[in-house]
């Protein structure tokens, strides 16, 4: 099978006065379609840019500056053809066409990524006119569709509220309405559930899993959160400062981690087994400010296994390791 | 809604009696009133009065009875439409106000429409093409503006229409129709005079509005919302009018209702400059002179006009903004 999204070598750098942030620094992984891929990694690792990236988001002084971004895009009539996002001009009209109705995104933060001014039901319209040739009338009923699918009661009412009149959890659902207003075949959503309380974040985490069944989408989900990762995830891809360290399926990475910083994020999960009163392992160290980024791996000032004059002089490239894993890392070489 | 309006207007007379008060207080405050400086003028020409013609003139204008009845006197004529006599033009003050109002609001107005109009297209090219080229060129043509006193402006303009198109922009009519009883002709006549004034107002005020505009899209362009409808794959210019511009034009609402009576005291110079019939340099000569009830009648229209302007920007805000509708 072909991959749906296919990410090779793709840098994104922000060029500020203070010096140049290697934000995403060479990322590859795959999206095939139907598949729940997850991205993990720490805050400021650049998940966030790495699919604002492939949407073509990122706005001056960043650019994509390497890469390719391979999308298999269908068109009207059903007909697929690989084009690379890379290439195409961020402001311009094909990579429009793709937002919202073939690339969705769940942005991180629900309540502010909601016009306070604009009723949700206007917004939701809004993305279905954008890309559906349908009356205003038809608009709305899908939009209240959308609404009763993920689960608003009163969806009719709603569509005249603002987003700062819903809680958490049902913002949040009015957003997923809102990405899933065009039937998206990917779906990206960045840490979907970070902002509202646990209860709901199943909950939301549910509803995503059921709606990615019902439309057969592929998702990308990105969180830093390893146990939101293993409920939902098929597939899992693990950043650290802008690279991928190392890539698998999700029993694989939880089971056989091979790269020594997937390692260490799995060993800081609590865990209910663990003795009370034992001390949770951290990850030692702290994360290198983005302007003095170490030359070679970027982990290993951190890394428990670094080999000197071997890690800090060159980049470990992602290889195979095996029919289903795939890691950066020089022990492998 | 309408609720959030009545209510206000329910406010109005009250705010009109405390703003009456005030105004007449501020007004008897100066040392001596009118017949002590009228005394003095006679004094300055050489004649004088005796004490009792001083008490007669006195008596005939009040001045003798206590401050209350002074002020009760005042308002309850205002009340019946009668604003009183002017001491110092010694005509009633209805009529010397009546037309330089008009011409003072319709000269707002037309400033108001002409910096509104430029500053907030101004603003969101500058914001949107940060630190392009065009974006320097309006801040320069803003710190100008900002910089330059409004009269100097006007007596600029003024030579270079004088000595180039050998035209006198001074005043508000020909002067065939200065004196003129209104009419088509003088309407039209009024329209053809109104707007450079009306430029040069506006000038001072667009170029800080533009900046606020400029300052306030900005912020708004990097809201999660802005990038959001960018994801949902709308058009960029359609988006940023759409969302940021509503949002950054919001405040901005807030500022309409001081327009006017700020247009007022501070086209005073320009309006003397310019030589044109409006209410800031009959404020000026009124206090000058000490005619407390022409001073107290314009003071007071004032305070009227911000009550209205407020009342006016603070609908227009809750109409634009839903969360202020709620509060409300
Ligand atoms: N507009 C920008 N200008 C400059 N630097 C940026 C910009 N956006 C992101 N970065 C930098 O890129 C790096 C990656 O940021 P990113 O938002 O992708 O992190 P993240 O993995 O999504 O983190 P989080 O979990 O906190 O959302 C950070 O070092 C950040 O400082
Ligand atoms: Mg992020």
């Amino acid at each position: 099978m072909e991959p749906l999204l296919s990410v090779r070598g793709l840098k994104t750098y922000f060029y500020l006065d203070e010096g140049t942030v290697k934000a995403v620094d060479g990322v590859d992984f795959d999206v095939f379609p139907g598949q729940i891929v997850g991205i993990v990694g720490e805050s400021g690792c650049g998940k966030s840019v790495t699919i604002k990236s492939v949407l073509r988001l990122i706005q001056n002084p960043g650019r994509v500056v390497e890469g390719e971004i391979l999308f298999r895009h269908q068109d009207e009539d059903g007909r697929e053809k690989t084009i690379d996002l890379a290439q195409l001009d961020p402001h311009g009209k094909a990579i429009r066409s793709i937002r919202g109705a073939e690339i969705a995104l769940i942005p991180q933060e629900p309540m502010a990524s909601f016009s306070p001014v604009h009723t949700i039901g206007d917004q939701i319209m809004e993305a279905v006119l954008l890309h559906q040739d349908v009356s205003k009338e038809e608009a709305r009923r899908i939009s209240i569709e959308r609404l009763h699918e993920v689960g608003m009661p009163n969806p009719e009412q709603r569509m005249k509220a603002y987003s700062w009149e819903l809680s958490g959890g049902l913002r949040q659902r009015a957003m997923i309405a809102m990405s899933l207003a065009c039937n998206p075949r990917l779906l990206i959503a960045d840490e979907p559930t970070t902002a509202i309380d646990v209860t709901t974040q199943a909950q939301v985490l549910r509803l995503l899993l059921d709606l990615q069944e019902q439309h057969n989408m592929a998702v990308i989900f990105i969180t830093h959160d390893l146990g939101v990762i293993a409920q939902i995830a098929d597939f899992v891809v693990v950043m650290y400062l802008g690279r991928v360290m190392e890539t698998g399926p999700v029993e694989d990475i939880f089971f056989h981690p091979q790269h020594p910083y997937t390692k260490a994020l799995l060993e800081s999960i609590p865990s209910i087994y663990a003795p009370a009163g034992e001390r949770l392992p951290t990850i030692e160290g702290s994360i290198p400010h983005p302007f003095s980024r170490p030359s070679g791996c970027p982990f290993y000032p951190r890394c428990k296994a670094f080999m000197p004059g071997v890690c800090n002089t060159s980049t470990p490239q992602l290889k195979p390791i095996n029919d289903r894993q795939a890691v950066s890392c020089f022990l492998y070489d | 809604m309408t609720q959030y309006i009545i209510k206000r207007l329910l406010l109005l007379p009250l705010l009109l009696f405390i703003f009456s008060v005030f105004a007449f207080f501020i007004i008897q405050a100066p040392p001596g009133d009118f017949v002590t400086s009228y005394i003095a003028e006679l004094a300055a020409s050489g004649s004088s009065m005796d004490q009792a013609q001083v008490e007669a003139l006195r008596e005939q204008y009040g001045l003798d009875q206590p401050m209350i009845v002074q002020y009760f006197r005042w308002v309850g004529g205002m009340l019946r439409g009668n604003f009183g006599v002017s001491l110092d033009w010694k005509r009633p003050i209805m009529e010397l106000i009546k037309e330089r109002l008009l011409l003072t609001v319709l000269l707002g107005a037309m400033t108001f429409i002409i910096s509104w109009s430029l500053a907030i297209p101004i603003g969101i090219i500058s914001a949107t093409k940060k630190y392009s080229f065009i974006d320097y060129f309006f801040t320069v043509f803003n710190y100008m503006g900002v910089a330059t006193p409004t009269f100097m402006t006007a007596l600029i303009l003024m030579w270079l229409a004088y000595s180039y198109f050998g035209v006198s922009v001074t005043g508000l009519f020909s002067p065939e129709y200065v004196d003129a009883p209104w009419s088509l002709a003088r309407a039209m006549d009024l329209l053809k005079h109104l707007w450079l004034p009306a430029l040069i107002l506006a000038l001072d005020g667009t170029a800080r509005l533009a900046r606020v505009m400029r300052a306030n899209l900005l912020d708004e362009l990097n809201k999660p919302y802005v990038e959001m409808a960018r994801a949902k794959g709308m058009s960029e210019w359609r988006l940023v009018l759409k969302y940021p511009v509503h949002l950054a034009i919001n405040p901005l609402v807030s500022t309409i209702g001081w327009y006017l009576p700020m247009l007022f005291s501070g086209s005073v110079i320009v309006a003397t400059v310019l030589n044109l019939p409006t209410i800031g340099p009959l404020l000026l000569r009124s206090l000058t002179n000490q005619d407390m009830f022409l001073a107290g009648v314009i003071v007071l229209i004032y305070c009227f006009l911000a009550i209205i302007g407020t009342l006016i920007s603070d609908v227009l805000l809750a109409w634009l903004d839903p969360r202020i509708r709620m509060e409300a």
